[in-house]
């Protein structure tokens, strides 16, 4: 198959805005996505994205800014007219239909010939591999194969862009990282433009041309998975990649890139992620891969070992230094829960955020 | 330990527990008497009764008289062309309607004004409706002084009076059956319809329609039922002896004017045998229609 619809280059989406009432759910939101771009809206809940993603399907009309295709205007059409296609997080399938039928009712709304649309169900049946279950209704079908069928019930109709609305969270982990891959092989295939709202950071990294982090209804930081990992722009952003070893304090001396933070009865080294001069609060956040044992080494922070796990290739301790901060370490051999040890933090892997 | 307490009362009441019978299960047995005492009983005794006529010809003497007297039989026939027209426009009308009203905000103000008709009663309702549509009614002043009409539309005493006190009366509670089930519908699966660009008739159509039709189909059977047991407004408001003679008047007339109530138990059953064979017809073609989740999602 191939999304020979609808030619263009760009859905461009300027400074759209959703408010309610006094609340502003979406604010000037700005993005331009490159056909058959994949794009993750990552955030919270609570965070705006499913709002975004509704506004720009039509089902919630904006109170500001456009959305356009190109150079067309669609942000006053009704959803049926946009030509989009939509996987829901509760699938939202036509429970009295088979599944050929649920699959081929947008190219059935589009009047389109019966032969075409038996042709292109069949293809879309085979993409999402359910041959064998066409004419079952979606109620005997289990939670991940029901999402195939949305996912192909989407894409069959060619649309320029396919919105899909946490499309994994009500499967278990194990069908989670099965259809992940099932969405990165569709995509590959079918080049279909995508916007994929999730919670989840490795849905995000793993399927995502370019990630757009939102934050209380606003984008904090647009970049390709590499970039927002490894330079989370933000706080908010890092906590998202998984910096979740935070040290609040003082900027006590920069050099070029490297700052060193105090931090109560310690003080750590960082690469600076914001601009900040000695004397400035900061924040530094390091990943627990980043943290390690340092067995006498010179320089480390002094720790009391709370509890340390054993995960098979590795240990993953919890420690507390004397001012009570928590930090979470991986160790190559296991500590002692109650001793006093010492902790090195890689200073070009621990980013420096102004508090 | 467990061994020495006593085995097959242990075993009894675990087998009635695997089905569902315990202790709390006895609490049905005042609805049960009930149901004994004010339905069942007094169905049994009026079936009898239908079986020992006073008149002569046997058993079966009522049914024959009745089918056998256009007067009588007629009944059937002038109760169901007030009956069917009145459900089927209740519930046509009620679709849309409730459609409409379920994203309504102030849905609750609007149902009690539309529950008002039903605690009213149908008397009241009649009553209103000779003063109002009577031929010195407001309505045919009204149109005659806008110079509309020339002489008095008659729109009581006559088969419309009935039909219209029926719709005011039936209406509501159709409606509100109706709004149930179309608000009981997953409002993702209209969603799902208009992304993939179904337009609000084709969402209707092929998405909301068929998961409503079992729902529609038990609207239409108790609309149904309510309406063929027409009795106060088919006096009040329509031609009692001519065209809105319905079959609730000849067991009425049966009973109480010839003091045969074995004739007029007779014509109870006849109204009930009709009505069930009405019903049956719709949930047979019910049964040809999906039946199941109205939500597209994981149950």
């Amino acid at each position: 198959m191939q999304l020979a619809s609808m030619p263009f280059n760009e859905i461009r989406l300027d400074r759209m805005s959703r408010s309610f009432g006094a609340l502003n759910a979406l604010r000037d939101i700005s993005l331009s996505i490159k056909k058959g771009e994949f794009i993750a809206l990552l955030g919270p809940s609570g965070c705006g994205k499913s709002t975004a993603l509704n506004c720009i399907a039509g089902l919630l009309s904006t109170t500001g800014g456009g959305i356009y295709i190109d150079d067309k205007r669609i942000d006053q059409f009704k959803p049926e007219d946009r030509g989009f296609g939509m996987v829901f997080q509760n699938y939202a399938l036509f429970p009295h239909m088979s599944v050929r039928k649920n699959i081929g009712f947008g190219l059935k709304m589009r009047s389109r010939p019966k032969a075409e649309i038996d042709t292109k169900v069949d293809e879309a049946l085979a993409l999402v591999r359910l041959q064998g279950q066409a004419e079952k209704l979606p109620g005997q079908l289990s939670g991940g194969q029901q999402q195939r069928v949305a996912i192909a019930r989407a894409i069959v109709i060619e649309p320029p862009l396919v919105l899909m609305d946490e499309p994994l969270s009500n499967l278990d982990a194990k069908l989670r990282l099965e259809m992940r891959a099932e969405i990165r092989r569709i995509h590959n295939q079918m080049k279909a433009t995508t916007i994929y709202v999730t919670h989840d950071q490795d849905e995000a990294l793993s399927l995502a041309d370019r990630i757009v982090v939102l934050r209380d209804g606003a984008i904090r930081q647009v970049g390709t998975p590499h970039e927002l990992y490894e330079r989370p722009a933000h706080l908010d952003v890092a906590e998202f990649m998984g910096f979740r070893n935070r040290f609040a304090g003082k900027v006590v001396s920069r050099q070029g890139e490297r700052a060193t933070v105090s931090a109560g009865s310690f003080s750590v080294s960082g690469t600076v992620a914001e601009d900040l001069q000695p004397g400035e609060s900061a924040v530094l956040a390091v990943r627990p891969d980043d943290v390690t044992l340092s067995d006498g080494a010179p320089g480390g922070v002094p720790v009391t070992v709370e509890a340390i796990e054993y995960r098979g290739r590795e240990y993953v301790g919890i420690a507390r230094t004397p001012d009570g901060v928590e930090i979470i370490f991986h160790a190559d051999h296991a500590a002692a829960p109650g001793s006093t040890v010492s902790l090195s933090i890689d200073p070009a892997r621990a980013l420096v955020f102004a508090a | 330990m467990t061994s020495s307490t006593p085995q097959d009362t242990t075993s009894l009441r675990q087998k009635l527990a695997l089905r569902g019978i315990d202790g709390v299960t006895l609490l049905v047995l005042p609805s049960v008497l009930f149901v004994l005492a004010i339905f069942i009983y007094p169905f049994i005794y009026g079936l009898l009764l239908s079986f020992a006529p006073i008149r002569e010809g046997g058993m079966f003497a009522n049914y024959i008289t009745f089918f056998s007297d256009p007067y009588l039989y007629n009944t059937i026939a002038a109760t169901l062309r007030l009956a069917v027209p009145v459900t089927l426009l209740s519930v046509f009308v009620a679709v849309p309607v409730a459609m409409r009203v379920r994203l309504v905000r102030r849905q609750r103000l609007l149902t009690t004004l539309l529950v008002l008709p039903i605690t009213l009663g149908t008397v009241l309702v009649a009553q209103g409706m000779l003063n109002y549509l009577g031929p010195q009614g407001w309505f045919s002043r009204s149109l005659m002084l806008l110079h509309i009409i020339s002489s008095p539309l008659k729109l009581t005493n006559n088969y419309w009076g009935v039909f219209l006190s029926l719709i005011i009366t039936v209406f509501p509670f159709t409606f509100l059956l109706t709004l149930s089930y179309v608000t009981g519908i997953d409002p993702g699966l209209e969603k799902a319809a208009a992304t993939h660009g179904a337009s609000a008739w084709q969402r209707f159509r092929h998405v909301m329609l068929p998961l409503l039709v079992p729902g529609l189909a038990i609207a239409f059977c108790l609309t149904f039922v309510q309406a063929f047991a027409v009795f106060p407004s088919a006096v009040l408001l329509g031609a009692p002896s001519g065209p809105t003679r319905v079959i609730s008047i000849a067991a009425a007339q049966a009973a109480f004017e010839q003091y045969d109530f074995t004739m007029a138990s007779a014509i109870a059953m006849i109204m009930g045998v009709v009505q069930l064979c009405i019903v049956l017809i719709v949930l047979v073609v019910r049964n040809l229609f999906y039946r199941g989740a109205t939500s597209g999602g994981k149950g």
